[in-house]
């Protein structure tokens, strides 16, 4: 019974990661071949079913008038967009949250779990029907086609998801926590800043990936608000289209546009798994 | 320096939290908050510390207006029933950050922590996270981060109920030896608890509180001999006061068939709906007793009790041995009668084998 258990669950365990990790290794083999060897027939093992070459990964970084596809502008753009509005998020969002989760608020009808769902909801609705509403506030604004409209559209995106997390998280903390910081002579806000934040890193990190996430994997907004000026890095991919671009730069680039999402997992992995996120409040 | 209350009350919700409730607290002495659960002991003691703002009334403490005063500039000191340490600091910061607050010298501090810590029986313990502690050792952290203060108002709520048997009476003893050690000389000491032989060990001045409403306040021995009503009666003693509802006549005290000759402090109450208190360790296993019905026998520690039944009177005896009983087995029991007190019909005591009232 035991040994068969033990079966079925390193089964299992293979059988996913081979779900997971195949199509990497796919783009990855994929991204070293040639014209040849991608067409030769199923192959994966290099030097032995082919020829490696760094042809696929050159071409990311020439530019177009040299027959590249330069995706290091869209690249950073995306990097500087997903950072800046992810942070900002996380400030605004960590502080409302603090504020929903220990102060009561009323205003008619209108308490504290209402503002909550109000942040949530904005999530809710379906992005196209967002969207137009996003493309007339920004182009009134002159923001269209500008990384500063992107990040103001990024933040109504992803705080919602801060508050979210940060609300849930505030209330496991107890408030006796606050409580004896305030009796032993912190104004409120000291007691927030030296006593409950240093406390609520696990949440934190775990808001921040979620923005992060998200931030970095949104191709519809960024594809409707941007035109020619400003490229992110998703809107590139997809105008990486098969028929002009080859397979193996298109690999490259998948692999390359991935990698800081597997970073951050790994990095957030490392830390929860070392026991931080129970933290101390019992 | 004193602590005055006026009339506060909190009613956040349709139940009062507090009502009206005064008191006066001088410096040097230990007041105990005696209540069951949910009476108003903790909302009292937050209003103190000023974490609560009362509806009404007025605290004013050395003569100013302790309202207008902030939590942070009150310079009070409160251990939670919950141990409540700051996670992320380790022993020897937690007890200093108060004292880093407010911008003390590293080298008294280190001096005044190193002395807490020596007081709470933690020496060795300073570089140690707050997880790796016990319970025990823990609640010692957060007693230390209160004393190291020096704080004129030390409010402790509940600080023992969430630790075990054993840690509570030694942390209980300790607690004593602080108090009475000069701790107490400039500190007003308020603890509060639901546990009738606490308060009596600490033997302060206790004020019990119900439902928001303070019912008695006096000395723990005037408290424990003279309560003032059946609801004083029923909280300062665990387990509960037996009531039992019996007439006197012709110097009997009669209840369900049973006829005990009244001492002399009950037999001139001859009034209608009267009620008889009798503490459960007041009454005893005797072969020529009156008959009662076991409905359950409990072994706590090294005592037995009994809950019995003699038609619709229902008591609880406690006996200080380990027995077994079975349900509905018959037992014997005599009553030390002379140790009886007597309420009238609305709850007011109407005679204590003390003294009180005697009718």
């Amino acid at each position: 019974m035991n040994k068969l258990y033990i079966f079925l669950k390193y089964f299992f365990i293979v059988v996913w990661t081979v779900f997971v990790v195949a199509p990497f290794l796919w783009a990855l083999t994929t991204s070293f071949k040639d014209f040849q060897s991608v067409n030769g027939g199923v192959t994966y093992i290099p030097w032995v079913d082919f020829e490696p070459n760094l042809e696929g990964w050159k071409v990311l970084i020439k530019s177009p008038a040299k027959g590249g596809v330069d995706i290091i502008e869209p690249y950073f753009n995306s990097l500087f967009v997903t950072c800046t509005a992810s942070l900002i998020s996380i400030i605004l969002g960590t502080l409302s949250a603090y504020a929903l989760s220990r102060y009561t608020f009323k205003a008619g009808f209108v308490k504290n779990n209402d503002i909550t769902f109000f942040f949530i909801s904005q999530r809710i609705m379906p992005p196209i029907v967002l969207s137009i509403p996003f493309f007339l506030f920004l182009s009134s604004i002159n923001l269209l086609d500008s990384l500063t409209g992107l990040i103001v559209v990024y933040i109504v995106l992803l705080m919602p998801i801060a508050v979210w997390i940060m609300v849930d998280f505030f209330n496991k903390v107890p408030r006796e926590i606050d409580e004896t910081a305030l009796i032993d002579g912190c104004n409120p806000y000291q007691a927030f800043i030296k006593v409950v934040l240093p406390n609520s890193i696990p949440g934190l990190i775990v808001a921040g990936m979620f923005c992060i996430i998200f931030g970095w994997i949104d191709f519809f907004f960024a594809f409707i608000l941007t035109f020619t000026e400003v490229q992110l890095l998703p809107v590139k991919i997809v105008a990486l289209n098969s028929s002009v671009t080859p397979w193996w730069s298109l690999s490259a680039s998948a692999l390359v546009s991935v990698a800081p999402l597997i970073i951050v997992a790994f990095i957030v992995e490392r830390y929860l798994s070392k026991g931080n996120l129970s933290g101390a409040i019992k | 320096m004193d602590l005055v209350a006026n009339n506060l009350s909190y009613k956040p919700d349709d139940q009062y939290h507090l009502n009206e409730v005064s008191f006066n607290f001088k410096e040097g002495n230990l007041y105990t908050i005696l209540g069951r659960t949910l009476s108003g002991k903790t909302t009292l003691l937050k209003t103190i510390a000023g974490l609560l703002t009362p509806d009404s009334g007025e605290i004013e403490f050395d003569g100013k207006n302790f309202l207008k005063i902030p939590v942070w500039e009150r310079n009070v000191a409160m251990v939670y029933q919950q141990f409540i340490n700051y996670p992320h600091l380790n022993v020897f910061e937690n007890i200093a950050f108060p004292l880093k607050q407010r911008k003390i010298d590293q080298s008294i501090i280190n001096k005044k922590v190193m002395d807490a810590l020596k007081s709470v029986g933690l020496l060795g313990y300073e570089n140690r996270k707050i997880q790796e502690l016990s319970g025990g050792q823990q609640q010692r952290v957060s007693l230390a981060r209160s004393l190291v203060k020096n704080a004129k108002i030390l409010l402790l709520d509940e600080p023992l109920v969430n630790l075990d048997y054993k840690l509570r009476e030694q942390l209980r003893d300790e607690f004593k030896n602080l108090f009475s050690k000069g701790l107490a000389d400039e500190t007003i000491l308020i603890y509060s608890t639901t546990d009738p032989r606490e308060t009596m060990e600490l033997n302060g001045e206790v004020i019990v509180l119900d439902e928001g409403k303070v019912l008695q306040v006096g000395p723990a021995k005037e408290i424990f001999e003279n309560p003032n009503s059946l609801k004083v009666a029923e909280i300062s003693n665990d387990p509960p006061m037996n009531i039992i509802e019996a007439k006197i006549s012709d110097n009997q005290i009669r209840f369900e068939g049973i006829d005990v000759e009244a001492p002399a402090h009950l037999s001139k109450l001859t009034e209608e709906g009267l009620k008889i208190g009798l503490r459960s360790s007041d009454i005893e296993l005797n072969e020529n007793g009156h008959e009662f019905e076991v409905e359950l026998a409990e072994i706590s520690g090294s005592e037995t009790l009994l809950h019995l039944k003699r038609g619709d009177t229902k008591i609880i005896v406690s006996i200080e041995e380990v027995l077994n009983f079975k349900i509905h087995d018959k037992i014997k029991i005599n009553f030390k009668i002379d140790r009886a007190y007597a309420f009238h019909a609305d709850g007011k005591l109407a005679s204590s084998p003390f003294g009180g009232l005697n009718g």
